[in-house]
């Protein structure tokens, strides 16, 4: 099956869930015997699209016009379906980021496609049926998705598939789609950064607070710990509602689901709803001075203590062990 | 203004989920249904701009007659009248149809998701809906504000937003932040009773995909306990144990 691979960028630039989707697609292509093609919308430089090639993509087609240097959704997935066609992509993946979610659902409604969002794994194929595995109910769950239709869309989750490096090359050519006043009725005003802080819902280490650490002032050492780890900075429900820390930064079954190498849990009890946005974490550890804390049973590490006494001590672990380093 | 503000009917935030019929469905005995909390917020904003009889806020619902109760909920919280349709969401790409079909009859002006419910988290009816309907969507925003005829918008992206300019009609999914939910008061609780509810019948949609089946997580292993004063003992075994650091 040809597959077709939406290479998204942020401002020119390829992300890390950018590098795992086109490592994803490839295996996909090379499961089913087909060619991978990636397409590139925006400005992004010929060194920088040629890194894609590498990753196992054989061509790059290259969307550049100044229209479309900002995310326009329409027009992009007016594009990607039409470089769909012109491939004839039997599959076609995106990243499960924030544009992805609001992208892929119309190009699937455009190729009449089935889509799954958020997928885990590689799809499983058998004769002719291909299904993929995604989470569900909030983390608490897997749910094994099949897709009927002759086109499938499929978005990847962050940090669900490794990177690979295969040496290879691409060719890059234009490609040039037609587009019509239609597609540009959203218009992006600005783009605010949020500092140059990691962003949560893709951040391969996450470190998070709770109630548990009494108020908005005590964050200075969740934040020096994270920023000393390169993490991003989590909080519970409760800290959140409480206008401690910005809503973005609410992990949980209603705020952002998140998959990362290593969740500190630091005076965070563990309810059902929060213990459902980080149970695809691969390592847990807990930090908690109530040793009946739920939190503590889905851990991999525990310490069962103040915040206020382990959290520096960590702080100064973590800066040994980066002078040896 | 007309609003139409989508919403679904999800298990609560404090269920255990389990599965029947050998993995294949999910268990609803003993299951408490609420309104998907992000629609709550649809909802909340939609009353919001609609506030002092500018306008009209309809719900749409998927679901069958079991579903009504959370109808009237959202009816108690301030919505004007609702729309059920009598399906059960097959699927995120079912029930777009069925909305897309009713939002293009009713020529809503303002369309509104969650961004996702916390069943199958799928984020998907809503651009669904707008790519059906040939209007534009916006995924996942934190903020709306009307001024005349355009509409300005703050999307989610990694590491910060977007503000966005839109013109009507466009369909928006909501997350955090785009209002605080509002708690029905007793008027709005006895008013709900008599609100219209209307019951329309689905149409015929070819089945794309399906779910086959599901899984639990595998349990984890028991937790590795470090006692406070060797803290310091954590941050080797995470390196050189887990390698994660």
């Amino acid at each position: 099956m040809n597959v077709l691979v939406y290479i998204e960028n942020i401002t020119g630039k390829f992300k890390k869930s950018t590098y795992e989707v086109v490592s994803y697609a490839a295996a996909i292509a090379k499961q089913t015997g087909g060619t991978l093609t990636a397409v590139s919308i925006g400005n992004v430089e010929a060194s920088t699209l040629a890194e894609i090639g590498k990753y196992g993509a054989s061509k790059i087609l290259n969307v550049q016009q100044d229209a479309l240097s900002s995310f326009v959704n329409q027009a992009y997935a007016s594009i990607i379906s039409q470089a769909a066609k012109s491939v004839d992509a039997s599959v076609v993946v995106l990243s499960n980021t924030f544009t992805g979610k609001g992208l892929a659902p119309r190009v699937a409604v455009k190729l009449a496609a089935g889509y799954v969002d958020g997928a885990l794994e590689l799809p499983t194929i058998t004769g002719n049926s291909f299904s993929v595995k995604r989470g569900a109910f909030s983390g608490k769950a897997f749910a094994n998705v099949t897709l009927n239709s002759a086109i499938k869309v499929i978005t990847l989750s962050p940090n669900a598939y490794q990177i690979n490096d295969l040496g290879t090359t691409a060719t890059i050519e234009d490609f040039n789609p037609s587009t019509g006043a239609h597609d540009f009725q959203t218009m992006v005003k600005e783009i605010i950064r949020a500092s140059d802080k990691i962003s949560l819902p893709d951040a391969e280490l996450v470190v998070s607070g709770g109630r548990g650490l009494k108020g908005p002032e005590n964050w200075g050492m969740i934040e020096e710990l994270a920023s000393l780890l390169g993490a991003a900075t989590g909080c519970s429900k409760p800290v959140s509602d409480s206008g401690w820390r910005p809503h973005e930064e609410h992990v949980g079954q209603t705020g952002i689901a998140v998959a990362p190498n290593l969740y500190i849990a630091i005076g965070i009890s563990g309810a059902i709803q929060h213990l459902a946005g980080v149970s695809a974490s691969k390592v847990i550890v807990v930090i908690n001075k109530d040793p009946e804390a739920p939190f503590f049973k889905v851990a991999d590490y525990g310490i069962v203590g103040d915040a206020f006494e382990v959290v520096p001590q960590l702080i100064e672990a973590v800066k040994v062990l980066k002078a040896q380093a | 203004m007309k609003i139409l503000v989508c919403i679904s009917n999800v298990p609560d935030t404090t269920t255990k989920i389990t599965f029947n019929s050998n993995n294949t469905e999910f268990n609803t005995s003993g299951v408490q249904f609420i309104l998907n909390p992000y629609d709550e917020l649809a909802l909340a904003r939609a009353i919001e701009l609609t506030e002092g009889g500018n306008g009209n806020v309809t719900v749409v619902n998927v679901g069958l007659a079991n579903t009504e109760p959370t109808i009237r909920k959202a009816l108690a919280i301030g919505a004007d009248d609702a729309i059920r349709i009598n399906a059960a969401p097959a699927n995120a790409y079912f029930v777009a149809q069925q909305i897309a079909k009713i939002a293009k009859e009713g020529q809503y002006e303002l369309i509104l998701t969650g961004r996702e419910s916390i069943d199958y988290n799928g984020a998907q009816t809503g651009a669904m809906i707008a790519e059906i309907m040939d209007i534009p969507s916006i995924s996942i925003i934190k903020k709306l504000t009307i001024d005349a005829n355009t509409a300005t918008v703050e999307r989610e992206i990694e590491g910060g937003k977007e503000v966005i300019t839109v013109d009507f009609p466009f369909l928006a999914s909501v997350t955090e932040g785009v209002a605080e939910p509002k708690i029905p008061n007793m008027r709005g609780i006895m008013s709900a009773r008599t609100k219209p509810l209307q019951v329309v019948e689905a149409i015929a949609v070819d089945t794309l995909s399906s779910i086959s089946s599901f899984d639990l997580p595998a349990a984890r292993s028991t937790v590795k306990l470090i006692s406070t004063n060797e803290s310091a003992k954590l941050i080797e075994a995470l390196h050189s144990e887990a390698k994660v650091i």
